[in-house]
């Protein structure tokens, strides 16, 4: 053993969407947790998903599909940072298909947040204000010359990159001038069998060259002279880094709070900050400053709360049912279908990917619980674990062995298979006397329904199993 | 615990994103109304008056009806102190009830809290949709929260009754034994144990409901549907909580805002016809409220973040008619000359519908007096 097979877990868990047993046994054996690191933040040293093939199965314009479609990348991609990356993006620049022109141009959003995602602050930020489905969310293609329209000015600041009360009124009106004329421009369409994405457009006409003072700078800025102001603020810096945090490491208070209440580790959002300013905001050195901290590491234990994303792709992964990309993957997804409302598990359990319910994104830790979502995260490892002819279920359930085993060595396996997952003494207990039950109601059942899947629903249905 | 449909219940309605109060209650004859609006304009033709001043936006002609009928009293010029502007700041405010600092209670948590103090009923509070809104949650207080009414529990699949009765027990002590061991275990433990009471509760309203009443096809809808559907066991709910988005239009409002209030309105008057035709109308209470109104003047397409807005009270109880004054539309009266000003404060409605609706104190929710309203029949 190179590394520690539960940290290693940890690791996969936060940086992508977990691993199978399989994956772990090698990456534990073979490599040593900073060398893991390295191959995370560096993911153009693994092969891309061959996108043409996956489109050979999953084509067509509808968003459930790309729903899926990106459910199907989250569990196959051997770059599984980048997926995570792109996730992250798409929950603090959140863009809804519900106002968007058409599909296409959301897909080739997420697939820029894909791209960017491990590059600088800057980039980052001037391929979003350039994206036509932030420019439509936002209505940047309404922000006029001579009539500008404050949304997009506004939520880059409060939303996207410094938080509230770092900046003026004013600052916002100076950066909606200063990002008047960048719109989108259609291609043909090519209705009624699809779109195009659409592009984006600087119309110099529209551009108010006029002199701007934003954030005590004054100059005939543009959008990407207001960005270059933005990415050197230590506030941005503390804002994204508090974003990651949240993201990565451990649950923080919604981020409204954000203005007046402390960071949970200080030390560390001082550390990420720091890092951020001296690299520009670079991500790929931010994040393997972070994956290799001590704190990182010790947040095996916290109770981070898994995205309903989060949870289904693991889920996934472990089941083997989409090592291909086999139909059915969009039923996870569905937000709407031929105009009537299917909800897939994603969206009832709070989550309607690409579909945000706001331009704040979704409330995340504790607050993806309540008792709806809940009930349906129970519900779908349930069904997720009780088809054995899935390949990860059939291999899961011959490694966990017969229910006529030790209950507590059945027990340990099941939470080896899950992930190297950690449970409270008294869950295990329960866990164990469970095994001791169905072992009996086994040899009672005459339909032959009783087994080992069972266990592996119900230690996937604790409190514990909850956490990332 | 369960209590006939008959003691006093709040449904609300949220309009997330930011209502166009004066697109959906309109100065149809006032000429700041016209200079402010240039194209994101309703035109006189396009309203249907109930006054020589003011007109209900034509799509929302079931709001008509309700107003003629007296079954609905619309509240204008309502808003918070100093606003931001800021979605998520203004939703929250709204949420907990606390403009100056960031609260953590929802208000209708702490109303439920006062309820059933015991946490006897899980259903006292229902949230119909997904995710839990914040108005609804305080720490400790059991609410409800249903995404899909027909699967909601757990361990539904299994068919063989001992495993059945063995898998819900387990489940039971797994999550009754995480609580004690930290806050996020506790409320994830306390929330297991609300699912598997709810469960039992709601198990049996799918096949309870009949209603000749159609409801339309859309989300705002199925979830007043769901409300009715809920009301109607006896179930002993007070508060039903449920969103409907959209409201953000900053852009293309004359393409997007006929359909909400379309949808709004048709959902609201289907669920009032609804409890009427089972006798069940008397008690019920429907208030609507967005975060904010939205700015005086259009930007060609839609309209910015504002302040000062409108909410709605529905109900066969309902005195109905217009309650304060519509905020003055002369520019030399706009707050940071360009809003609407508000001068009802959120606070007083919501101490109304506490202590009117709900007979609970409103002070300690509120965090002080604000002047109420009386909307109710007596």
């Amino acid at each position: 053993m190179k590394s520690d097979r539960a940290l290693v877990a940890h690791l996969m868990r936060r940086a992508g969407f977990g691993a199978t047993p399989a994956e772990l046994d090698t990456l534990a054996q073979e490599q040593t947790y900073e060398d893991i690191v390295e191959d995370l933040v560096n993911p153009e040293r693994f092969e891309e998903l061959d996108e043409a093939y996956i489109d050979r199965y999953y084509s067509g314009e509808p968003v459930a599909l790309h729903v899926g479609k990106w459910l199907y990348r989250m569990v196959n991609t051997r770059r599984p940072l980048e997926e995570k990356m792109a996730l992250f993006l798409h929950h603090i620049f959140p863009v809804a298909w519900g106002k968007s022109e058409h599909g296409p141009s959301l897909y080739t959003e997420i697939a820029m947040f894909r791209r960017v995602g491990l590059m600088d602050m800057k980039t980052i930020l001037l391929e979003l204000s350039r994206d036509p489905a932030m420019i439509f969310w936002l209505d940047n293609n309404e922000n006029h010359k001579d009539e500008i329209n404050e949304n997009y000015g506004r939520e880059l600041l409060e939303l996207f990159s410094m938080g509230v009360g770092n900046y003026t009124e004013d600052d916002i009106k100076a950066a909606s001038r200063a990002f008047t004329g960048w719109t989108f421009r259609q291609p043909l369409s090519l209705y009624p069998n699809g779109h195009y994405p659409a592009e984006f457009e600087f119309l110099e006409d529209d551009h108010d060259y006029d002199s701007k003072t934003f954030l005590g700078e004054t100059g005939d800025f543009d959008g990407e002279d207001i960005i270059d102001i933005i990415v050197k603020q230590p506030a941005t810096a503390r804002f994204i880094s508090r974003h990651l945090y949240n993201f990565f490491v451990e649950d923080e208070l919604q981020v409204p709070s954000w203005k007046t209440e402390p960071a949970k580790n200080e030390d560390a959002i001082a550390q990420l900050s720091k890092m951020f300013l001296e690299t520009g905001g670079d991500m790929r050195a931010v994040l393997k400053e972070m994956f290799n901290s001590d704190w990182f590491k010790a947040a095996t234990s916290f109770k981070k709360v898994k995205s309903p994303t989060e949870l289904i792709a693991g889920v996934l992964k472990q089941t083997g049912e989409f090592s291909d990309p086999v139909p059915g993957i969009q039923n996870f997804a569905i937000t709407s279908l031929n105009g009537s409302l299917v909800e897939g598990p994603l969206a009832i359990m709070g989550q309607r990917l690409m579909n945000p319910p706001t331009v704040e994104g979704w409330h995340t830790g504790h607050e993806w619980i309540d008792s709806g979502t809940l009930s349906e995260r129970v519900g779908f490892v349930e069904r997720q674990f009780e088809d054995l002819s899935k390949p990860g279920v059939k291999d899961m359930v011959d490694r966990v062995g017969s229910l006529d085993d030790d209950p507590s060595q059945l027990v340990d396996r099941c939470l080896d298979l899950l992930g190297s997952i950690n449970v409270s003494e008294q869950t295990y207990d329960s866990l164990v006397a469970y095994a001791k039950e169905l072992s009996s109601i086994e040899n009672d059942d005459v339909e032959g329904s009783v087994g080992v899947h069972n266990l592996l629903q119900m230690t996937a249905s604790t409190v514990d199993y909850q956490f990332e | 615990m369960t209590t006939k449909p008959s003691e006093k219940t709040l449904v609300v309605v949220q309009m997330t994103g930011g209502n166009d109060f004066m697109n959906t209650l309109v100065p149809y004859t006032n000429g700041h109304y016209y200079d402010a609006r240039k194209k994101v304009v309703i035109r006189e033709n396009q309203v249907l008056p109930i006054n020589d001043e003011l007109g209900i936006n034509e799509n929302a002609a079931p709001f008509k009806r309700l107003y003629d009928e007296g079954k609905m009293a619309i509240i204008q010029g309502i808003g918070y102190p100093d606003s931001n502007r800021s979605h998520f700041r203004g939703m929250d405010i709204w949420h907990t009830a606390e403009p100056d600092r960031v609260g953590s209670e929802g208000w209708l948590g702490q109303a439920v809290r006062e309820l059933d103090p015991k946490a006897e009923n899980v259903l006292t509070g229902v949230n119909i949709g997904a995710g839990l809104p914040r108005a609804m949650a305080v720490t400790g207080v059991p609410v409800t929260s249903v995404g899909d009414l027909e699967g909601y529990g757990v361990m539904n699949r299994i068919e063989q009754d001992r495993l059945k009765n063995k898998a819900l027990e387990t489940f039971k002590g797994i999550y009754g034994q995480a609580i004690g061991t930290g806050p996020v275990a506790d409320y994830i433990g306390q929330t297991g144990l609300d699912v598997l009471s709810g469960a039992d509760l709601l198990a049996e309203v799918a096949d309870n409901y009949e209603s000749t009443v159609e409801y339309a096809e859309n989300p705002i809808a199925k979830s007043l549907r769901d409300v009715a559907r809920i009301h109607l066991s006896g179930l002993g709910t007070r508060i039903f909580y449920t969103q409907h988005g959209g409201y953000d239009t900053h852009a293309n409002e004359l393409a997007g805002h006929p359909k909400l209030m379309t949808d709004v309105s048709g959902a609201i008057s289907d669920f009032l016809d609804d409890l009427e035709e089972h006798g069940a109308s008397d008690n019920v209470t429907v208030f609507a409220f967005t975060e904010f109104g939205r700015r005086m003047r259009d930007n060609g397409s839609g309209t910015d973040h504002g302040t000062g807005g409108g909410a709605f009270i529905y109900g066969k109880n309902v005195q109905g008619g217009l309650y304060g004054q519509y905020p003055s539309l002369d520019p030399a009266d706009w707050e940071h000359g360009e809003d609407l000003k508000h001068h009802i404060d959120f606070r007083g409605i919501y101490a109304t519908l506490l202590e009117q609706v709900l007979d609970v104190e409103a002070r300690p929710i509120v965090k002080g007096e604000y002047e109420q309203i009386s909307p109710f029949r007596a």
